[in-house]
């Protein structure tokens, strides 16, 4: 009897699923092939990526080494090249996207998870979702011909009248961000000899906001790059707060909270951990976006201390270049499409953990 | 003791909840903004300048006027069937395989990879499908187009075929598999017949993604002027000519691209209007 009752028991597993013991038909075990087959192609698609993107790149890194990372030099005629511009240019410009679109999105989660009643909430998570449906050609022709005007006619002079480098505040920023950035310089100092004076810093710095208005440059791509990666962070802070069960608001509401202290204590503590991966995930798709950032950006391959001025970013210059590219060029692109794609994989990995690690709690 | 005296910081209290309630509220009307300003002067621009040449012609050379986007079109519809070729056995099998073996290493370790997939920037794809298809062939083609589309479909429709499988109850498959027919019967003529409606939201859904895709093609399919002449052979498409007609100095080609990015954009709001109806209904029935 008792032998019977555990047969019985062996063919359920843990969470009283049946289960599928050996395969017993030869053309299961054929289809199960098949379909692994597939499985295994992506995981072999992913790591083709990397081989032969390491494979365009390697002239490039032959010659240059590391150094092409970190050289801020580009001059096709000369075959000499160096990826600075680039990376600043996408650091900046993800950047600023960050800086205007957590709080936006952060506000726009709560909001539909907390305050919201559910038939609004409906309509205006559909309206934020489909902004990550619109293809990036149109956002960068919006950007062009709708944002570009706006900002060269009315937001770029309003900002450099009241931040440039001829005003107080301008000065205040560049001293703040001198400041900021002297220990890396200092540090810089040690090993080269071509650091910077603090002069030479605060100058630079103080033109943060410095003319003139083109319209496209890298506060219009940022400003793009914000709506575009919206969605992305609103989604996710979104099912986060919502794994937060309503007891934690209810009890801190019933010791005396107010309602924005109980959100504050139960929701946005609790969250911290999914909104970071959330930043974390829109950050990656900042950096990787290509299309809309190329017709906004300004493509211009240098580094400008103004961050109105035209710029080029990792993804914008391939776009820009590869299809006129040959030789040391084209692979020099490559090796630039090579640490961007290293750099996304990383991130993505690091904010799919922390969402997982925040889904199991 | 009067309890109900407010202290100076109970009033505080009162007043930060007020303001951040109201930002919240403020950010939270703020947030149908983007997409209405984009809707909005994609409307104003792109209705007006569509016209049944743009359906019907190539483009004009430079100096003459008229012409559309029928090249476009037609290569658009190309190398999204080329993708599908290629992406549908691979997405779908791969999806199978981990929604009915989700308890093996490979599925997980496959879930992963196809999140990882998903967000690998789009011109990477294109310098991926460059290296395997473009370089050895020595020519731009919509081989190539079609194959650096199918390697973004791939991973989204993998992971959506998974979802939608696993909407179906357990029990369902233990009924299968009680009347003794093997489980890849099961599989395919209950589950994955039984959940067709959602695969085929899944696939059109990420029909829609890939046919508004720019980067992957610029130096894979590239671009032509004359209308499809081969899969060996460079290849419009809709993203693309809204690109470089957007950067053209052209009055008229701005407005063909406008009127391009209409289209598109009506395409992306049906297909996903339609997925929310689609889905709606599969969940409201298990």
């Amino acid at each position: 009897m008792n032998q019977a009752l555990k047969g019985l028991r062996s063919l359920f597993t843990k969470d009283n699923t049946i289960r599928v013991p050996r395969d017993t038909h030869l053309s299961d075990r054929l289809f199960k092939y098949a379909l692994r087959f597939n499985a295994w192609l992506i995981l072999a698609m992913l790591l083709a990526m990397f081989l032969f993107l390491l494979e365009l790149s390697w002239p490039t890194l032959r010659e240059f080494g590391f150094s092409f990372f970190v050289k801020n030099t580009w001059n096709p005629p000369l075959d000499e090249y160096g990826a600075l511009a680039f990376i600043y240019g996408t650091l900046g410009t993800s950047f600023i996207a960050l800086l205007l679109s957590v709080p936006f999105s952060l506000g726009v989660a709560l909001f539909l998870t907390e305050l919201a009643p559910k038939s609004i909430a409906k309509i205006v998570g559909f309206f934020v979702e489909m902004l990550a449906a619109i293809p990036s050609v149109i956002y960068g022709l919006w950007g062009i011909f709708i944002l570009a005007p706006i900002m060269q006619n009315t937001v770029q002079p309003t900002l450099i009248g009241l931040l440039g480098p001829e005003t107080l505040s301008g000065k205040i920023i560049g001293s703040l961000l001198t400041a900021l950035f002297y220990p890396v310089a200092f540090v810089y100092s040690l090993v080269a000899e071509n650091a910077p004076s603090i002069d030479a810093m605060f100058d630079h710095f103080k033109n943060t906001f410095g003319g003139p208005a083109f319209g496209v440059g890298m506060l219009s791509a940022g400003i793009i790059l914000s709506i575009m990666i919206t969605p992305t962070i609103t989604s996710i802070t979104r099912e986060v707060f919502l794994t937060i069960p309503k007891g934690n608001r209810e009890a801190a509401l019933g010791l005396g909270a107010t309602r924005w202290e109980a959100i504050r204590i139960s929701v946005l503590k609790a969250s911290r951990p999914g909104v970071i991966g959330a930043v974390i995930l829109g950050l990656g798709r900042a950096l990787g976006e290509t299309m809309a950032v190329t017709m906004v950006i300004g493509n211009r391959n240098e580094i400008d201390s103004s961050i109105l001025a035209p710029a080029q970013s990792m993804a914008s210059v391939i776009a820009n270049e590869y299809p006129e590219a040959f030789d040391l060029q084209l692979s020099s692109l490559a090796a630039v499409g090579l640490a961007l794609f290293i750099i996304s994989l990383l991130i993505n990995t690091a904010a799919r953990l922390i969402v997982w690690s925040m889904d199991r709690k | 003791m009067n309890l109900k005296a407010e202290t100076g910081r109970d009033i505080r209290r009162k007043i930060y909840n007020k303001l951040a309630l109201g930002m919240i509220s403020v950010l939270g009307a703020l947030a149908i903004m983007p997409m209405i300003l984009i809707f909005v002067y994609i409307l104003i621009e792109g209705i007006p300048a569509l016209s049944l040449d743009f359906f019907l012609e190539n483009p004009k050379p430079l100096g003459e006027s008229g012409g559309g986007m029928a090249n476009a079109i037609v290569g658009t519809v190309i190398l999204v069937a080329l993708s599908c070729l290629i992406g549908l056995p691979v997405g779908l099998g791969a999806g199978i395989f981990m929604a009915e073996y989700s308890y093996t290493k490979t599925s997980k370790l496959l879930r992963f990879t196809s999140d990882i997939l998903t967000s690998v920037p789009s011109i990477i794809v294109g310098l991926f499908a460059y290296a395997v298809v473009v370089k050895p062939l020595k020519a731009y083609s919509a081989w190539a187009g079609g194959f650096a589309l199918a390697v973004i479909m791939i991973p989204i429709l993998a992971r959506t075929t998974e979802e939608i499988l696993k909407l179906i109850p357990h029990h369902i498959r233990e009924a299968g598999l009680a009347l003794g027919i093997p489980r890849w019967r099961v599989t395919m003529r209950i589950v994955f017949a039984g959940s067709f409606a959602g695969i085929l939201t899944g696939i059109i859904l990420s029909v829609a993604r890939i046919a508004g895709e720019t980067a992957p093609l610029l130096f894979t399919a590239f671009g032509n002027n004359f209308g499809f002449r081969g899969l060996g052979q460079p290849t419009a498409s809709l993203p693309v000519q809204i690109y470089n007609y957007a950067l053209s100095p052209y009055k008229e080609w701005h407005d063909q691209a406008w009127a391009a990015s209409f289209i598109l954009l009506v395409m992306v709001f049906i297909v996903n209007l339609l997925t929310r109806v689609v889905f709606k209904d599969q969940r409201g029935e298990s």
